[in-house]
């Protein structure tokens, strides 16, 4: 750093941080405060802000119409599940692509990335003859297969990244030391790639967690998760946005809660790569 | 090796996976889908009454939002997903359904008194002279205006008003400097949306989807009247925004004090007569649907009906369910629990000769004109050949629909002219139908 951060410049670049910070979180804000009105207030305009009366009355009559717990538990094994199977597909063919590429590794990635590139509902009606003749629709394990085939390139994407930064000289080193294989990828690899690895971890739950295409449109009643919960609050004929906005807030807070404690882990992921 | 040993492991695993499946039902549970209104939520609080009186059948709900649930049911009966055995369909889907032997035929219980059901709305779901759906609540549209406006202005509100009469009023009543417009409108693009209203208001203006021959008719002189009238009104006396209004937007709209009238399902009335929502509850009265001195009022007809897919297993249960659901003596159940207020209207003719009824719903009446003057079989002033009020029944349709609705909507925000909204309209809706093979 070569220019110095004079106190008005930082209290400049705070202020600016925190607009920023406080612009992205309103829309979570607002439907927090939201959840918490009538559905006569919630309405009103001008909207009001903290003064109003407080009411727990709108997540009462979601507990009281949705098995919250149901829902809350596919979502959490759908997308743990589906991340931890794409890892461990991901996870070798990362490995492979990074450390033994050959001429056809770029267009495999490119090829991998491609399948992102279609609209879901292109494949919907192939996916969901499969998933019937199967017998699997409305279940859980059809919607983790799913999920990771969904969001595969972009883990392998990222994890070969990571793994690209891993300079191949220090697994060499360790061979030299006289590391066995189990050795260098235990003692040597793995350290060096764990952060790398949680951050895409904690964005496949992420995104797993928020997938609502597929999530609604394969399942019924025993496997829906907290899309499906979401969904059935909205409506077009009939005002219930303070119910949507508790259901919503319900669906929100335990990936939110898990995204605060791993932040650091997420940003160091993110914005470093495996190795500084 | 690892490497490879660690993929074909992995292999193994995904195909172990798919191979387990877990759909374990049992015999007897009714999967039903559902839309998320106030009617439909009152039904699930009070299935208990329908477990207990048949002891060996459970229900489970799947409740989505409107345009979800179709897309959901739709995949499912078209691929005969067999994943529900009540699905909950509008009667825009009922004809068509019916039509490619996707739904059950319905066979009521004797006591079930099927003429009872408004003659309007049962027409809709009979095709051959046999009842594919059984409908759970039935809408039409009218107007609902503010007493309390008219009257200081000096106006007096006909129980079957015209036109002219409304938008003379309406720009009246409008006094922009304090957020007071007119006339609250649907804008927002979707042929559930704008396009209900604006084909059940060109009807009473003499306008048609199609002609005879299935030739698209927005290049006749009643489709440039109908949309002139249309966008002159919403720019002088609606709401700013109005072409992204559906629904929920004008209920929000009119509950807080913003609009004189509003057009829209007569389902709304309960809503905006209900003190605990709206600011306006003791001031709203009730019109028909405007006319243009044609014959035919602007008024639409919708019902939400239950009918059961052709790939359900459980005809006898889900038939049991949906006697129930719209039977005589579940408007005495809700009534009992919820007030009569509360039951859901537009179904059945008994209802509406209920004095307690009456009595609770002083917009009882107006709806009830309202659906008897609604004919999905000659819906305007000419003959055409299709069935459907504020749409057409055929598979088409809701492509068309919402592809000549954003066109209109464009129109109401001003950035393409009536003649360019219809002109586009007109090649669209051509195009799509050639294709069709019509």
């Amino acid at each position: 750093m070569s220019r110095t951060a004079t106190p008005q410049r930082k209290a400049l670049f705070t202020l600016i941080g925190w607009t920023i910070g406080l612009v992205l979180f309103f829309p979570i804000l607002w439907t927090i405060l939201t959840s918490f009105k009538t559905e006569v207030e919630a309405v009103t305009t001008p909207p009001t802000f903290f003064f109003f009366d407080w009411t727990f009355e709108n997540y009462l009559a979601v507990q009281e119409r949705s098995n919250y717990f149901l829902h809350a538990m596919n979502s959490v094994i759908i997308s743990v599940g589906s991340t931890a199977l794409g890892l461990l597909i991901a996870v070798p063919a990362a490995w492979a692509m990074a450390f033994s590429p050959t001429k056809r590794t770029k267009d495999i990635l490119m090829w991998m990335l491609s399948t992102k590139m279609l609209p879901p509902v292109g494949v919907l009606v192939p996916i969901y003859l499969i998933a019937r003749d199967w017998g699997v629709l409305d279940t859980r394990i059809a919607l983790v297969v799913v999920l990771m085939m969904i969001n595969l390139p972009i883990i392998v994407w990222m994890l070969y990244t990571y793994f690209k930064e891993i300079p191949g000289d220090i697994l060499e080193a360790a061979r030299m030391d006289g590391a066995s294989l189990r050795q260098e990828i235990v003692s040597v690899l793995a350290p060096m790639a764990v952060p790398g690895i949680a951050s895409t971890l904690l964005l496949n739950i992420i995104l797993a967690w928020n997938e609502a295409f597929w999530t609604l449109n394969l399942t019924a009643a025993k496997a829906a998760p907290l899309t499906a919960f979401i969904a059935s609050y909205s409506s077009p004929e009939g005002l219930f946005w303070a119910k949507l906005s508790a259901a919503s807030t319900m669906a929100i807070a335990p990936i939110l809660v898990m995204g605060w404690f791993s932040q650091k882990q997420l940003v160091r992921g993110l914005t470093f790569g495996a190795v500084k | 090796m690892t490497i490879r040993i660690r993929g074909l492991a992995t292999g193994g695993l995904l195909t172990g996976a798919l191979l387990a499946t877990t759909s374990l039902a049992s015999a007897e549970t009714l999967t039903i889908a559902t839309v998320n209104n106030g009617d439909m939520i009152r039904m699930q609080k009070l299935t208990d009454d329908f477990t207990a009186k048949n002891p060996g059948i459970e229900l489970e709900w799947v409740t989505l939002e409107e345009n979800v649930l179709r897309q959901r049911v739709t995949t499912d009966i078209a691929t005969k997903g067999g994943q529900y055995d009540v699905m909950t369909i509008g009667t825009y889907e009922v004809p068509i359904w019916a039509k490619l032997g996707w739904l059950h035929e319905l066979s009521m219980p004797a006591d079930y008194d099927v003429d009872d059901l408004l003659p309007s709305i049962r027409d809709g779901l009979t095709a051959d002279g046999k009842l594919y759906a059984a409908p759970f609540y039935g809408e039409s549209s009218m107007v609902m205006y503010r007493t309390d406006l008219f009257e200081a202005a000096g106006l007096d509100m006909p129980d079957a008003p015209t036109w002219d009469f409304v938008a003379d009023a309406a720009r009246k009543l409008t006094d922009k400097d304090n957020e007071l417009y007119g006339i609250c409108l649907r804008g927002k693009a979707g042929w559930g949306e704008n396009m209900a209203f604006l084909s059940a208001a060109a009807n009473s203006f003499g306008a048609k989807w199609f002609d005879m021959d299935w030739n698209a008719q927005f290049d006749s002189p009643e489709w440039n009247e109908t949309l002139t009238f249309y966008v002159n009104l919403m720019n002088d006396a609606g709401p700013p925004g109005a072409s992204s209004n559906g629904f929920n937007e004008n209920l929000a709209l009119f509950q807080t004090g913003k609009c004189a009238m509003w057009i829209d399902a007569t389902v709304a009335a309960s809503f905006v007569s209900n003190p605990d929502d709206s600011q306006v509850a003791d001031s709203v009265g009730f019109a028909l649907a405007p006319d243009n001195g044609l014959g035919k009022r602007g008024n639409w007809l919708w019902a939400w009906t239950l009918g059961i897919p052709a790939s359900s297993e459980k005809v006898e249960a889900a038939e049991k369910f949906i006697a129930w659901a719209t039977s005589k003596a579940y408007l005495e159940l809700v009534a009992e629990n919820e007030g009569w207020a509360n039951v859901p209207p537009g179904t059945r003719t008994s209802l509406y000769e209920n004095p307690k009824y009456q009595e609770a719903a002083p917009f009882a009446a107006m709806t009830l004109s309202s659906i008897q003057a609604a004919d999905p079989k000659n819906p305007t002033v000419d003959e055409v050949p299709y069935v459907g009020v504020q749409f057409v029944a055929i598979p088409e349709f809701q492509g068309i629909g919402t592809a000549v609705g954003q066109q209109f909507s464009a129109a109401l925000a001003g950035q393409i002219t009536v003649e360019q909204a219809l002109a586009n309209a007109q090649t669209l809706t051509e195009r799509e139908m050639k294709r069709a093979g019509y």
